[in-house]
């Protein structure tokens, strides 16, 4: 025991199983995607090749990587704005706004995207008073299309935005704003070369958080886009569950983990920074 | 650069600072002279930063004004009154290298690159740290930090530069280098330099003049000298440098622990006290030796032990002996 304890930690022993059934169940499955998508239906790269063939993939992927980066730059831009006014404004202010946040963060997808049904749906609320008061003939079309699916993404993803925003603001040192002032810059000028880029690693995370979480949306496109704005999410489950071409969608997924991995490595890098603009500002 | 020979001077007009009911400062009035040295000692709550914080411009003044050159900057906001300043702390642009962060007044006033240039170069001789101009604040030492903070602040010719606190991050052998600096400094610029401290012995070595504060009110203003050798009160007796209080012709005098002269044994002739020793301290220049002595009060004795060769033990017997002139009488309690 004593030899034993002197090469690997003890507390290694306690997380033992833990450490096993996360590999067997978590890594093991990944990887037996990673063969599948170059072994079904037959072994070589013939799944892969069709995202250079195939019109129908390569418009999902696009259609995907669009939502996502405008998903991502209106959460982020709205997260920027709601976390600086929380930031700022009262204590008192600011515990409703983060329980306001935090309760939209708690209501299961499923409930908020069918609100949005009810809300914005052709006999919704929102059609219905217009037409009532007479503003609209025609009822709007804000959903069963790429407008209602990035409604329901961009409300999801407001509070991943802003938290990470809101913890960056908060850890400023805020002498360096005074300090901004007391040398004659300008409340603008202040935010654009002192706030901004001190907050910069903040939103660099919320940015690639939202993007990556983006992603893998399969709910809302599904529900809000009526069938006519196809993911990749939605794309792979079609794949599995009805055409049963499961070396496609194990190519997709992993692809989409790739892409994933390769943002989180960005990330990580910036988080790094952060701790380095954090250490100096002191 | 503007000329700093006719502006600096600030005028201190009966100014409040009120917090909710609490005033943190009590109606002040105070003039600074272009040029000076002026620091702002007391103990911590004492309202000085406040103070330092409405010149400053990013407190409101509740009640008084001030004034710059005898016109009222009480509406000034903080970014118009040009007003230079070193944070606690020294709140460096972490993101911006050295030269940034010295240029950055400049910058922002939208100068030509040339001009920011060849100032920002003068500035880091004048804190020489030319050989520091491109790292960034994260990659240098409290000292050096400290003089990047004090350039910053100084190199758009402010006419007057606020210092808040701004060595007390520094270990203590490094601040009595980084004083003579900034005294050295403030020679060479001629800026206005309004201090704040809670360290007698920087308002001491660096002022011309000091204003003790305590509770948001002026305890006593006047040269390091006047306010050493004739403190008006006992906080002032007692706040800068140390102080025994005894009663003399019935009035409560101020006497300083060097200005007293301890004899071995009793029966003096112009001895004003006697009394035993409790105990003595050495701390290298000097002893300190604490007297009970014979009226019950408690007598703190600085010794020159270079002069004083004779050894003392706790429990001897000593006389004490001063001049007229070394007990000072204060005005009030």
């Amino acid at each position: 025991m004593h030899t034993l304890s002197r090469h690997i930690h003890p507390g290694w022993l306690i997380i033992a199983p833990l450490l096993v059934l996360v590999v067997a169940l978590y890594l093991g499955p990944i990887l037996n995607i990673l063969w599948l998508s170059v072994t079904d239906p037959e072994p070589g790269f013939g799944n892969y090749a069709k995202l250079g063939e195939s019109d129908a993939l390569i418009r999902i992927v696009w259609t995907t990587v669009r939502i996502c980066i405008i998903t991502t730059v209106f959460s982020v831009t709205l997260g920027y704005s709601i976390a600086y006014a929380m930031v700022h404004c009262h204590q008192r202010q600011k515990n409703y706004m983060l329980t306001l946040l935090l309760v939209s963060f708690w209501i299961s997808i499923l409930v908020r995207t069918f609100s949005w049904l009810m809300l914005l749906g052709r006999k919704g609320l929102v059609n219905g008073t217009l037409e009532n008061i007479g503003l609209i003939a025609e009822p709007i079309a804000f959903m069963r299309n790429e407008l209602g699916v990035l409604i329901g993404m961009v409300h999801y993803m407001i509070p991943y935005a802003v938290l990470p925003l809101l913890v960056s603001m908060q850890s400023l040192d805020t002498r360096v704003m005074d300090a901004s002032r007391n040398l004659g810059a300008s409340g603008t000028q202040t935010f654009w070369r002192i706030y901004l880029p001190l907050t910069l690693p903040g939103l660099v995370a919320s940015t690639l958080l939202v993007f990556i979480l983006s992603l893998g949306f399969y709910v809302t496109p599904a529900v809000l886009g009526g069938g006519k704005v196809l993911m990749v999410a939605e794309y792979i489950s079609v794949q599995l569950l009805v055409t049963l071409k499961w070396g496609t969608a194990a190519m997709l997924a992993a692809i989409m983990l790739a892409g994933v991995l390769a943002m989180l490595w960005v990330m990580s890098r910036f988080m790094k920074l952060s701790t380095v603009f954090g250490g100096a500002a002191r | 650069m503007a000329d700093l020979a006719d502006t600096g001077s600030l005028q201190v007009r009966s100014v409040s600072k009120l917090f909710g009911t609490f005033r943190a400062v009590n109606d002040i009035s105070l003039d600074i002279q272009k040029g000076e040295f002026l620091t702002l000692l007391g103990p911590s709550g004492s309202g000085k930063t406040t103070l330092l914080m409405m010149i400053a411009g990013f407190l409101d003044i509740s009640e008084g004004d001030i004034a710059l050159d005898g016109s009222s900057i009480a509406q000034t906001p903080a970014e118009k009154r040009n007003f230079g300043m070193v944070f606690q702390g020294y709140a460096l642009f972490p993101h911006m290298s050295v030269r940034d962060n010295i240029g950055y007044a400049l910058s922002v006033r939208k100068r030509p690159a040339e001009e920011i240039r060849s100032r920002v170069d003068e500035m880091l001789e004048l804190v020489q740290l030319q050989d520091f101009a491109d790292r960034k604040p994260g990659q240098l030492s409290g000292g050096q930090q400290q003089r990047v903070a004090l350039a910053r602040a100084l190199c758009f010719a402010p006419p007057v530069l606020l210092l808040d606190e701004p060595l007390g991050a520094l270990d203590k052998k490094l601040r009595v280098e980084v004083q003579e600096q900034l005294k050295d400094i403030h020679r060479r610029v001629g800026t206005t330099f309004i201090y704040v401290t809670h360290d007698q012995e920087e308002a001491l070595s660096m002022s011309d003049r000091i204003v003790i504060m305590r509770d948001g009110a002026i305890e006593q203003v006047g040269t390091p000298q006047e306010l050493y050798e004739r403190p008006v009160n006992q906080f002032t007796a007692s706040f800068l440098g140390k102080s025994n209080f005894i009663q003399q012709n019935g009035k409560t005098c101020a006497l300083r622990p060097e200005k007293i002269d301890l004899r071995k044994g009793e029966g003096h002739s112009e001895a004003r006290m006697s009394g035993t020793v409790r105990s003595v301290t050495y701390f290298g220049s000097m002893q300190r030796v604490i007297v009970d002595a014979s009226d019950g009060t408690e007598i703190e004795v600085d010794i020159d032990v270079w002069r004083n060769s004779e050894p003392l033990d706790v429990g001897d017997a000593v006389d004490l002996l001063w001049k007229d002139e070394a007990a000072v009488e204060l005005q009030t309690g």
